[in-house]
């Protein structure tokens, strides 16, 4: 058992994350990450969702998929991931090698309450990416495991699962923009492609 | 044959029987590069023509509201996605067809009816009813194919029209073209 005040921090985890994706494409999962994401420095190449709860996952999938030579990192919280868990074995028949999971687990829906989530009471995510063909699957609960964990971004030998054990305090919020049309725009012009 | 053989075999729909290369061709013309899907036997003869295709890719799903995600991120990348599913499949989307309406995405997506004309499974018929009411309600455009001289233009124009002008489309294969399930 990792003791609380051993945990790792959501915004320093994030911000270390952000400072290696190199050409990496950010996809966040609603909630925290987001917030998270955003504080870490915004980008053309982040697409933030604030709604769509369980479906970071495949949009990472989606986008891998599409742009097999740039490295995809989706970075999203346990509950979002719990929501989308069928996601997981999708992604595991794709095998992508240029896709990152990262999952900022505090074991609590945080956005609602700090209502326990599955995470906090035995269900095991980083087991579930490793028994659904996942290349590589960790279990982060302390600094040395998260400085392994960041040598393999930007993503190249995946799919890769990164299970983030993190303190459940949850930072102030900050808050990227809302507008779904200009994310998605802004980051089809990165890659090249003029709105339709 | 066993006997899950042959009722498979017996699912499988008129409508793709007959339509199945023309359908793929046409999606092929559009460029569409993947096929997310839930299986349905309706869907079964393009999702193995597709399993044999160099270009399409089917990619297989635990629930079909991955698919709405799935193709919402291929376009962030540049490719296009057609989700195939069944009419039950709608209803495990709602939500998540917010995000195609929220960021605009261009959706195309091909269902098959159930639980509309000669449904023999009473718990089919909820759903099947409800469908295209939830796709409207979730503000999709919802073009219905009953005839099967219909069912390629029908599909063409909504792939010109979702990927040329954003559009969100949904196109039902009824279950009067496709013809009912014998058991």
């Amino acid at each position: 058992m990792v003791k609380a005040n051993n945990l790792l921090k959501r915004r320093e985890v994030v911000k270390k994350i952000i400072d290696n994706r190199g050409e990496s494409k950010v996809i966040t999962g609603l909630g925290s990450a987001t917030y998270d994401v955003f504080d870490a420095g915004d980008s053309d190449s982040n697409f933030y969702l604030w709604g769509a709860m369980g479906g970071a996952a495949m949009t990472g999938l989606g986008l891998a998929l599409a742009k097999p030579d740039t490295p995809t990192i989706v970075i999203t919280g346990d509950g979002e991931q719990l929501m989308g868990m069928g996601s997981i074995a999708s992604i595991g028949v794709q095998k992508p090698k240029n896709l990152a999971i990262i999952i900022l687990d505090n074991g609590y829906f945080g956005e609602t309450g700090m209502q326990k989530s599955h995470t906090s009471q035995g269900v095991d995510l980083h087991s579930i990416a490793k028994a659904s063909n996942f290349k590589h699957s960790f279990l982060i609960n302390c600094q040395d495991d998260f400085d392994n964990f960041i040598s393999f971004l930007p993503p190249s030998d995946g799919p890769i699962f990164a299970n983030i054990k993190i303190e459940s305090k949850n930072p102030p919020r900050r808050l990227p923009i809302l507008d779904g049309v200009e994310l998605k725009n802004r980051f089809r012009r990165n890659l090249g492609f003029d709105p339709l | 044959m066993n006997s899950q053989d042959f009722k498979l075999k017996k699912e499988k729909s008129e409508v793709e029987n007959n339509m199945e290369n023309p359908l793929l061709n046409l999606l092929k013309k559009h460029n569409v590069k993947f096929l997310p899907y839930v299986p349905d036997a309706g869907h079964a003869g393009l999702i193995s023509l597709s399993e044999q295709d160099e270009y399409i890719q089917p990619i297989v799903l635990t629930t079909e509201e991955e698919g709405i995600a799935f193709s919402s991120g291929s376009w962030l990348g540049g490719e296009k996605s057609v989700l195939l599913m069944q009419s039950s499949g709608v209803g495990n989307c709602i939500n998540m067809l917010s995000m195609l309406v929220n960021c605009n995405f261009p959706f195309v997506t091909l269902i098959t009816m159930r639980g509309e004309f000669g449904e023999l499974n009473s718990w089919q018929i909820p759903m099947g009813q409800a469908t295209p009411k939830c796709l409207k309600t979730m503000g999709l455009v919802v073009h219905r194919v009953d005839q099967k001289k219909d069912a390629i233009p029908v599909v063409d124009a909504s792939l010109y029209a979702a990927f040329s002008s954003d559009q969100q489309i949904a196109v039902l294969f009824s279950q009067k073209l496709i013809g009912r399930k014998e058991w």
